[in-house]
């Protein structure tokens, strides 16, 4: 891998928009096109582009399998749990009127905070299932390419 | 407006012609990384026409989800399986009639459906209509489709989330959590 530097170069300019660009999905969600589940894609993508150029054990040194199996289980917490905390102030299991004292800022905050959850999860899954694939495959070698 | 029309009507036929050619491509290719990378590029055309159509958010997972992720993990399959397709043991005979009955009962029930893109579809007066009035003023999101997804549609929203976290679940239980087990293969080929 270490000959490959193009890749390896273009690789390191495009992951930090991709981030960017995954964290603007996210909380854009509600002006654009997007939201969670699109953001999530996009910001593992950034992880997968990293590891693809220069292999799981690379990736897995950033992110440890365990962290990302913890987060595919919050992200799906964070979600649910908005809808216990708006049934405990009163409204209907993700009714979100109650989150705030006007209901067109509940209904945003609400939104923004499911939202997250989604992206939370489908980030870490997406991860999740790349590296359970790829570390079953020898790396790479350089007459493969 | 009618030139626009036009125009958008050439795309349409022009995305359609290359989608019905990819998959007759794909379905002749016997080399597996061919039929992968066709597959990605027969989802970005299906994002692209989804753009014709207005359905940004859906284009947008199309070209991510199915162009991006799905291709990088088929590929990682191919790694762990083969590359080329087996020659079929039987003959082709039975599929095709299945095939042409099957596509000749679909081709005789798109007689009732509304012509492509119509706007006075049930679709689009039922439930939308109620949607796009209530959703500025209930909740105050522009983007009316994430305004669906997450509020009016939340219930629907969080099962797509459990059905994720669930995919994970069965990923890690097929092919084992971490990359645990082929480092141990290794030290043990070291030793």
């Amino acid at each position: 891998m270490e000959h490959h530097s193009i890749l390896r170069v273009i690789s390191k300019l495009l992951i930090p928009p991709i981030i960017l660009y995954a964290l603007y999905v996210q909380w854009h969600g509600d002006y654009g096109p997007g939201g969670g589940f699109q953001a999530g894609v996009v910001f593992a993508v950034a992880f997968i582009l990293y590891s693809l150029v220069y292999g799981v054990d690379a990736l897995t040194r950033i992110v440890s399998p365990r962290l990302l199996h913890a987060f595919a289980g919050i992200g799906v917490l964070i979600y649910a749990g908005t809808g216990v905390v708006t049934m405990l102030l009163g409204d209907a299991f993700l009714g979100y009127n109650a989150l705030a004292h006007d209901p067109v800022h509940a209904q945003e905050w609400g939104i923004i905070v499911v939202e997250f959850g989604v992206g939370v999860t489908v980030a870490s899954v997406m991860m999740t299932i790349f590296i359970a694939f790829a570390s079953h495959n020898p790396p790479l070698k350089d007459e493969d390419w | 407006m009618s030139a626009n029309l036009v125009g958008i009507a050439i795309i349409d036929i022009l995305l359609f012609t290359f989608l019905v050619v990819t998959a007759i491509v794909i379905l002749r290719l016997r080399n597996l990384f061919g039929v992968v990378m066709l597959a990605g590029v027969f989802s970005l055309l299906s994002a692209a026409l989804f753009v014709t159509l207005d359905a940004v958010d859906v284009a947008f997972t199309e070209a991510a989800v199915g162009a991006g992720i799905s291709t990088v993990l088929m590929l990682g399959t191919l790694a762990l399986t083969v590359r080329e397709e087996k020659k079929p043991s039987h003959s082709a005979f039975l599929p095709l009639l299945v095939c042409t009955i099957a596509g000749a009962a679909l081709l005789y029930g798109t007689r009732d459906m509304p012509s492509f893109g119509a706007p006075d579809t049930p679709v689009q007066t039922h439930v939308a209509p109620d949607y796009i009035a209530r959703t500025p003023v209930e909740t105050g999101v522009p983007n009316i489709v994430t305004a669906v997804l997450a509020s009016y549609r939340g219930y629907d929203t969080l099962g797509e989330t459990a059905v994720i976290f669930t995919a994970a679940i069965a990923v890690l239980l097929l092919l084992g959590a971490s990359g645990k087990r082929r480092e141990d293969k290794d030290s043990e080929g070291k030793e």
